[in-house]
């Protein structure tokens, strides 16, 4: 395998470069790469003349480098799942976006009900066929004491459609299906049609919550494959709001696990200050999600030295009222014995299927792009990794807590390292027939955005996938053996994003 | 409990005095726009192409801004050479017809409460449910956060509830999504007459940066008649706040 397949994080390479590898080599190099330690952090098919180009980006945690692969393939592959289980995923949406059928995949159905991407079906009848979401089989247990339980596209709450299918035996979930699809807004197939006005804002509200991490992710690639760096002080901006993200979204989910359990005082404690955490946001950029900030080349308006002192003042009161909130949790035993033991994922599924973010540093796998494939401000400003060692909901809020700690301490020392300078660069047209990749450590966990280029330099390929593409699965694993009850709480120490999923 | 009796005492109290005394919004918030026509040269047209979502157009030389569509990015701001447009503070932005949105004449609708009937049903106690069909989490979030003790929503009567059976009507976010509007039509069926619709953000009302996709049903549209428009992408909790409680006649 030649040097010029590797690249780091916010890098681009040259296609031409890129070898077209057999199928059959493509996956003896996927399963040799996986079993020695790395992982698949992209996936995807792309038109390639009549045939499906299949190209992955496999990641080197402990080289901090990441492999790209490439084959054609015209129908049909043999999955790699079964040996790979990380890989079902990703396979189920080829399947479902370009018709590839991956042989041997143990559980092939849609993840999102949606139609090819600019590709004819090959099956003529199904061209017409409507579509129907959430109708599909689904895994079922039988038995006398067995009863199903279906939740959802509707919930109760403020929240976002999906569809949970529980087998149960009495109050004892034994096993949960999660079919999603239902915020699918075409978003891939726009993006493909190339840049214009819009790809920013798409990239804003690809997950609403996480505005700034995905716009980071397209930043990173249009200026890799432009070949700038954007301005220092703008990289430190850029860092800087993603942490708020993490603080706002941090606060709110341990409000929000207080609440699940009937544990008023943290909840209304934090839904006040995750709110505080979105108006410091706001103080940049006038938006509380951080929309109209990042813009490829740099951010679209500095900030003034008052935000900076307002910044600086603000940030140590609100970590204090955090901690004076959060610390009723650890303090109260009716609360740790809800989180203790509760929606537990081991060590070695969360490796063998690909888990990534809190839940995996909840259950001991040091996986965080700030440290590993560190990009921008994470290059020179450490932000520590935080592990837990037991993956259950108590490890998973915890995980929160400390984050918490850390991403103020990482804010303060970010302000004091800004310097005055250009905040903004104009961006040159992109290179011709580039492959860019960007990872990027949001509050969910990792997302990794792949942008291709043609060979006039336009836009033709745009992957994006959000660290709930990885952990949906997880969520369904964690609730195995656990009481139904005990599913909100489970859900919310995920807090995955439906729409970041069904794109 | 000591212990969370001495929290409950630091953290203070946190309830705005809102509505009697207006909200403070930050300094570079966009709210209702400003359309100067004596500045607008009008041969030009360079709003109209940055803006993404197609909410600026030119009818005889003379501007319409549609804020069910806009999303208050500003690029139609940073491209006027002749500041003939910009965004005020001003949170307050429902109305309660589609076409009071299209803002041309800076004669902004605000929206009326129901009339006394509805009033007499929802005024002092309205029970939503809340149908989330494609929005992205934000819109979501920020009327969730309505049930935060800094707008402590149930001191107005207001509440948002598990099941459409118990509600007196549906506030919508999202464009419509085609996976979506099979769930959404079962749910506003399943709410009791008389009932409310509230379309809250860009994307619900329009379709916003979704419009146009074959994906979505550009908002709500015609699939529902809605009482209550709430723009922006998303609406900061003070603009639904103040929406809602124009509805129930609690703002005149």
């Amino acid at each position: 395998m030649s040097a010029n397949t590797y690249l780091y994080n916010g890098q681009a390479l040259t296609l031409t470069d890129l070898p077209v590898s057999s199928t059959a080599e493509f996956r003896s190099e996927i399963i040799e790469h996986i079993n020695s330690g790395s992982r698949i952090v992209s996936f995807f098919g792309m038109p390639d003349k009549d045939e499906i180009a299949l190209i992955a980006v496999l990641a080197n945690d402990t080289q901090g480098n990441l492999e790209v692969l490439r084959t054609v393939v015209r129908d049909s592959y043999t999955s790699l799942t079964p040996e790979v289980p990380q890989a079902h995923w990703f396979e189920r949406e080829l399947a479902e976006q370009w018709g590839i059928h991956p042989e041997g995949h143990p559980w092939l159905k849609p993840i999102r009900f949606q139609q090819f991407i600019n590709r004819k079906h090959s099956n003529e009848n199904s061209e017409t066929a409507t579509i129907k979401p959430g109708v599909t089989d689904y895994f079922k247990v039988l038995g006398d004491e067995i009863h199903e339980v279906a939740v959802g596209p509707v919930h109760a709450g403020i929240i976002e459609p999906g569809h949970f299918r529980f087998q149960c035996q009495g109050e004892n979930v034994l096993h949960l299906e999660i079919e999603l699809g239902y915020q699918h807004r075409g978003i891939e197939s726009a993006l493909a049609k190339g840049l214009n006005q819009r790809t920013i804002h798409y990239m804003e509200t690809l997950a609403g919550d996480t505005s700034i991490g995905h716009s980071m992710a397209y930043a990173m690639n249009m200026e890799a494959l432009s070949g700038i760096v954007p301005p220092y002080r703008s990289q430190i901006i850029r860092a800087i709001a993603l942490e708020l993200e993490r603080l706002a979204n941090h606060t709110g989910d341990l409000g929000a696990l207080a609440n699940d359990i009937g544990f008023l005082p943290t909840a209304s404690f934090c839904g006040r200050l995750r709110g505080d955490f979105l108006n410091l946001t706001a103080q940049f950029c006038g938006n509380r999600f951080g929309r109209n900030l990042l813009y490829p080349g740099g951010i679209r308006r500095d900030i003034s030295e008052n935000t900076i002192s307002h910044l600086q003042k603000q940030l140590p009161i609100l970590l204090s009222s955090v901690n004076e909130a959060i610390n009723l949790l650890w303090e109260t035993p009716s609360v740790m014995a809800r989180f203790e033991n509760i929606g537990t994922i081991s060590h070695e599924d969360i490796i063998s299927l690909g888990i990534v973010g809190m839940p995996a540093r909840a259950g001991n796998v040091r996986r965080d792009v700030r440290c590993d494939y560190p990009w921008g401000a994470y290059m020179f400003l450490e932000s520590p990794t935080v592990t837990m060692q037991t993956g259950d909901v108590y490890a998973r809020a915890s995980i929160r807590w400390f984050e918490i700690q850390n991403s103020v301490a990482f804010i303060l020392k970010a302000l004091a390292a800004l310097t005055p300078g250009p905040v903004r660069e104009e961006l040159p047209p992109l290179g011709a027939d580039k492959l860019a990749v960007s990872m990027v450590e949001a509050w969910r966990g990792e997302i990794c955005h792949v942008a291709i280029t043609d060979s006039s330099g336009k836009l033709k390929h745009y992957k994006v996938t959000d660290p709930s593409f990885h952990n949906w699965f997880g969520l369904a694993l964690s609730l195995r053996n656990q009481q139904i009850s005990d599913f909100p709480l489970c859900n919310k120490s995920f807090n995955l994003s439906y729409c970041g999923h069904d794109l | 409990m000591l212990k969370i009796i001495h929290a409950r005492i630091n953290q203070g109290y946190r309830t705005s005095d809102f509505p009697a005394v207006p909200p403070v919004m930050p300094e570079l918030f966009g709210g209702l726009p400003e359309l100067e026509k004596d500045k607008c040269n009008h041969s030009c047209s360079d709003c109209i192409k940055v803006c993404p979502t197609g909410a600026i157009v030119k009818t005889n030389g003379s501007l319409t801004l549609d804020l069910g569509l806009c999303i208050f990015c500003h690029a139609c701001v940073e491209a006027c050479s002749y500041q003939a447009l910009s965004f005020s503070q001003d949170y307050r932005l429902s109305v309660n017809k589609r076409e009071d949105l299209l803002l041309s004449n800076n004669t902004f609708h605000l929206a009326k409460a129901v009339d006394d009937k509805a009033k007499r049903i929802f005024g002092h106690s309205l029970k939503l449910r809340q149908v989330s069909a494609g929005g992205c989490n934000a819109c979501e979030g920020d009327t969730n956060v309505l049930n935060t003790l800094v707008f402590d929503l149930g001191r107005f009567g207001i509440q948002f509830v598990a099941s459409p059976r118990h509600a007196d009507g549906l506030l919508i976010t999202g464009p419509v999504t085609e996976n979506m509007k099979l769930a959404l039509l079962k749910t506003y069926d399943a709410v009791p007459a008389p009932k409310l619709v509230i379309a809250v953000g860009a994307c619900a009302i329009s379709g916003g940066i979704y419009s146009g996709h074959p994906e979505t049903n550009n908002g709500i549209g015609d699939l529902l008649p809605v009482d209550l428009y709430i723009p922006g992408c998303p609406p900061h909790p003070y603009t639904i706040l103040d929406g809602l409680l124009r509805l129930i006649g609690k703002i005149l």
